[in-house]
């Protein structure tokens, strides 16, 4: 199958992992590497944000920490509409190397499709902006 | 059968691989539904050919037919079927790998961090 649900990467850094950890999951982090600012409780069901120069915003979701071997985080799709609950779950795994930390990173979850949307994209019947207006416009005839 | 979202996504893409039926796509897109004949007098296509394109767009459960009187028949974009494109798009767009070389740029500085 072609559609791409996962992604994975493995970097080897020469620092041990609870520098690697502190990175990963501390706002002043965060913000060193992955945003250009960055927020986050760390617990699970903890939320936390990155934001970018450029103007973008990712709310995140913290979902595991067990420092300091797993953290791991939601976030939405990028490009789904706001309301939209799909997410991708983003895990990294740190492991203990001779020479520092091997980290690996695994994004999973493009190619989730929730019953509802499953029903949506494939069945008709979308209710998309034009039914939701057209309930507008429905109710406003009946209230005046 | 339900189609997965692999072939959904792939009717997207071919969709648009096609310049006349982007330009139909674009134009429900940003003006809403319309009927052919709408479309017809909005693009430099004929009604003929926008006719065959909404044909083959509906059979890919692209665009629906409003029910209607033929010739009046308004045509509607469907989000779904381009939400999961977008998925697909949304794989191709992470970026993990910047981010990484940035994180291992930051890390391995000799000054940084405390280990």
């Amino acid at each position: 199958m072609a559609f791409p649900d996962r992604i994975e990467r493995t970097v080897d850094i020469s620092k041990p992992p609870a520098t690697v950890w502190a990175a990963l999951t501390t706002a002043e982090g965060l913000s060193a590497w992955f945003g250009n600012e960055a927020a986050i409780d760390l617990r699970p069901g903890g939320s936390a944000w990155m934001r970018w120069d450029s103007g973008h915003t990712a709310d995140v979701r913290v979902e595991r920490v067990e420092e300091p071997r797993v953290f791991g985080f939601t976030w939405h799709i990028f490009g789904l509409p706001e309301g939209d609950p799909r997410r991708t779950y983003v895990e990294f795994t740190l492991e203990p190397t001779a020479a520092g930390t091997r980290l690996r990173v695994v994004e999973t979850g493009f190619a989730q499709l929730p019953e509802d949307d499953h029903r949506r994209a494939f069945e008709g019947n979308t209710r998309g902006w034009e039914s939701e207006l057209g309930e507008l416009v429905a109710y406003l005839d009946s209230v005046a | 059968m339900v189609p997965d979202s692999e072939a959904v996504a792939e009717q997207v893409f071919a969709a648009l691989a096609d310049p006349s039926r982007r330009a139909i796509l674009a134009e429900l897109a940003s003006e809403g539904p319309a009927t052919a004949t709408d479309l017809a007098s909005r693009l430099p296509i004929t009604r003929q050919a926008i006719a065959k394109h909404l044909a083959l767009l509906t059979v890919a459960g692209l665009v629906t037919a409003e029910p209607g009187e033929r010739r009046r028949v308004r045509y509607r974009l469907r989000s779904a079927p381009m939400q999961v494109a977008q998925q697909f798009l949304a794989a191709l767009a992470r970026d993990w790998d910047s981010p990484l070389d940035a994180l291992k740029e930051h890390l391995d500085r000799p000054a940084s961090g405390s280990g």
